[in-house]
């Protein structure tokens, strides 16, 4: 990893196109450039339903790009790889396995002897304060907790790029707050790269080294903005700070015009 | 829920303690309880009562109708004599075998094919339209065709049972294969799961609660079919005895027969629905899907 000078993530004129349910083709997103060095955080923010998850799934290897070129640490994607990780928007925990065994899987389904798998999922457990919880199903957590979960499932790979699907947009505002501080405390020490897609600008600018725009859909970059907020952050205070209002109304100015066009759209549809 | 601190684990979290009710409002509705209970009992009896009354007053012909009391001197008679085919245990055991013996190949092929077309595409398209036809078939009338083939014997009878059961619960599997949250899978694949482990460990454990479904109908199937397929042809077995009965112009042996045949699939359901709690361990109880 140390002598390899590529870049964690490069898209490269990546394109996608969808066949919808009736036949026809959707472009989810065009000509995409994009990159991400090793142990930046990325965070992607565009209008609501305008492409940035499609971008996570090229990257992950769940989807092939229709056009262009897609390399994690200079290899192209081919496939699932175990570089990986992601948390999903959507609560993506085994429901029929325990708290213990959903932070097992990913070790167990990489063939790590289960003694071994248990320790560390145990270790991570404890690292996002679950430790007690290790025998309850799912169901008997909260949001947030089963959120935990997740993290933990997805840390204890070790995944050398980390993609994130607004994973905390299901998340009341406060509990949302901490999770994303939980989430710069464990990423701290991994020193993975994580692309960080969310609608919300606020929680970006908080968490990212590096925040890109995207146009409405088709999705395509529209502006890079480095945040050179310093570290480590706390995001409840930081947002109160200058510097960081500053930011957040530049970057506003970029995005607000995309998510406008993305709304007239709508109304247009309706229309 | 809770706020995002880590609290120790309570008692019994799952099901947090509700305000203990007043006493009263416990008291009616154990009041309320018992008033539904004798209710039922009221109504069973009002209606054996009539029909008993109905028939010894030759308002309903008796000879065809039968009377609650014969039906059970029938049954009495059934278990402390014996029927003309031996005993009655013997005849429970012998369709309950055929049925239990047909459940479970049924079950077997019917979740296997599911879950295997349900994630192969290409096996869907293959055997899709066959099965579609297979399936409109009236499969019933297989019965005296699996007499011819395979005589009277139980082999008939467990395979009439294996077709009635088998579509109800490979569509069941098939659906509940198709219909996997996706994002279940997408997480699986990207932890490291194989193909193979992502049918194991995700598809069949999400499809569980669509294939118990089925098992509740189609175990009764079960023993439609081997109850058809005695009541057709066969050396002994309850279709066997509704048979004979019939055929001596007895219809309380008919009646009694039903009888049994109900308390038989009553117990059936019971178990699996005790079966059904242990594996779904995992559910909340309190949402319904």
């Amino acid at each position: 990893m140390s002598a390899d000078t590529s870049p964690a993530i490069e898209l490269r004129g990546a394109s996608k196109i969808f066949r919808t349910p009736s036949g026809d083709p959707h472009t989810a997103v065009r000509g995409l450039d994009l990159t991400v060095e090793r142990g930046e955080f990325v965070a992607v923010v565009g209008p609501t339903g305008c492409g940035k998850s499609t971008t996570l799934t090229l990257v992950s290897g769940l989807e092939e790009p229709s056009e262009g070129e897609v390399l994690v640490a200079g290899q192209p994607v081919g496939g699932v790889g175990d570089r990986v990780g992601f948390v999903f928007q959507q609560d993506a925990t085994f429901p029929w396995r325990t708290v213990l065994s959903n932070v097992m899987a990913g070790p167990r389904f990489r063939g790590v002897p289960k003694a071994e798998a248990k320790q560390k999922a145990r270790e991570w457990l404890a690292r996002v304060g679950l430790a007690a919880f290790e025998d309850r199903y799912p169901h008997q957590l909260s949001g947030g907790q089963r959120k935990r979960v997740a993290l933990a499932a997805t840390f204890v790979n070790d995944p050398e790029i980390l993609l994130m699907d607004e994973p905390f947009s299901a998340l009341d505002v406060q509990t949302r707050a901490l999770m994303s501080d939980e989430l710069l405390e464990l990423w701290e020490g991994t020193g993975a790269s994580v692309v960080f897609v969310t609608h919300d600008l606020e929680e970006s600018i908080a968490l990212a080294d590096k925040v890109v725009v995207m146009t409405a859909g088709p999705a395509t970059v529209k502006q890079v903005f480095t945040i050179d907020l310093p570290r480590p952050r706390k995001v409840e205070s930081i947002r109160l700070e200058p510097k960081f209002i500053e930011i957040y109304r530049e970057i506003w100015e970029s995005l607000g015009e995309e998510v406008r066009i993305t709304r007239e759209r709508g109304a247009a549809d309706v229309a | 829920m809770s706020p995002e601190t880590v609290t120790p684990p309570l008692a019994d979290p799952v099901k947090p303690q509700a305000p203990a009710p007043s006493r009263s409002r416990a008291q009616a509705a154990r009041r309320r309880r018992v008033i539904v209970v004798v209710a039922r009992v009221l109504l069973l009896v009002g209606v054996l009562g009539l029909w008993e009354a109905l028939s010894r007053a030759q308002v309903i012909d008796p000879f065809n109708f039968s009377m609650p009391s014969e039906i059970w001197d029938q049954i009495t008679s059934w278990v402390l004599h014996g029927t003309a085919l031996g005993s009655l245990g013997e005849q429970i055991w012998y369709t309950l075998y055929e049925a239990l013996l047909g459940w479970v190949i049924g079950v077997v092929a019917g979740v296997v094919l599911g879950i295997a077309l349900g994630r192969v595409a290409f096996l869907a398209d293959l055997f899709g339209p066959y099965i579609k036809v297979l399936n409109s078939i009236p499969r019933i009338v297989l019965a005296p065709i699996f007499l011819i083939w395979f005589g009277l014997g139980p082999a008939s009878k467990v395979a009439s049972a294996v077709v009635l059961v088998f579509f109800p619960v490979f569509f069941n599997a098939f659906q509940g294969a198709r219909e996997v949250n996706r994002d279940l899978v997408a997480n699986a694949r990207i932890l490291g799961a194989t193909d193979r482990q992502v049918t194991l460990q995700v598809v069949i454990p999400s499809a569980t609660s669509w294939i118990f479904t089925s098992l509740h109908v189609s175990f009764g199937f079960a023993l439609i079919g081997a109850i058809v397929g005695e009541y057709i042809g066969a050396t002994r077995g309850i279709g066997l005895l509704v048979a004979q009965s019939q055929g001596t112009l007895n219809s309380a042996g008919v009646y009694a027969a039903m009888v049994i045949l109900a308390v038989v699939a009553l117990l059936a359901e019971g178990l699996l629905t005790f079966a059904e709690r242990r594996v779904f361990r995992w559910k909340s109880s309190s949402s319904g899907h």
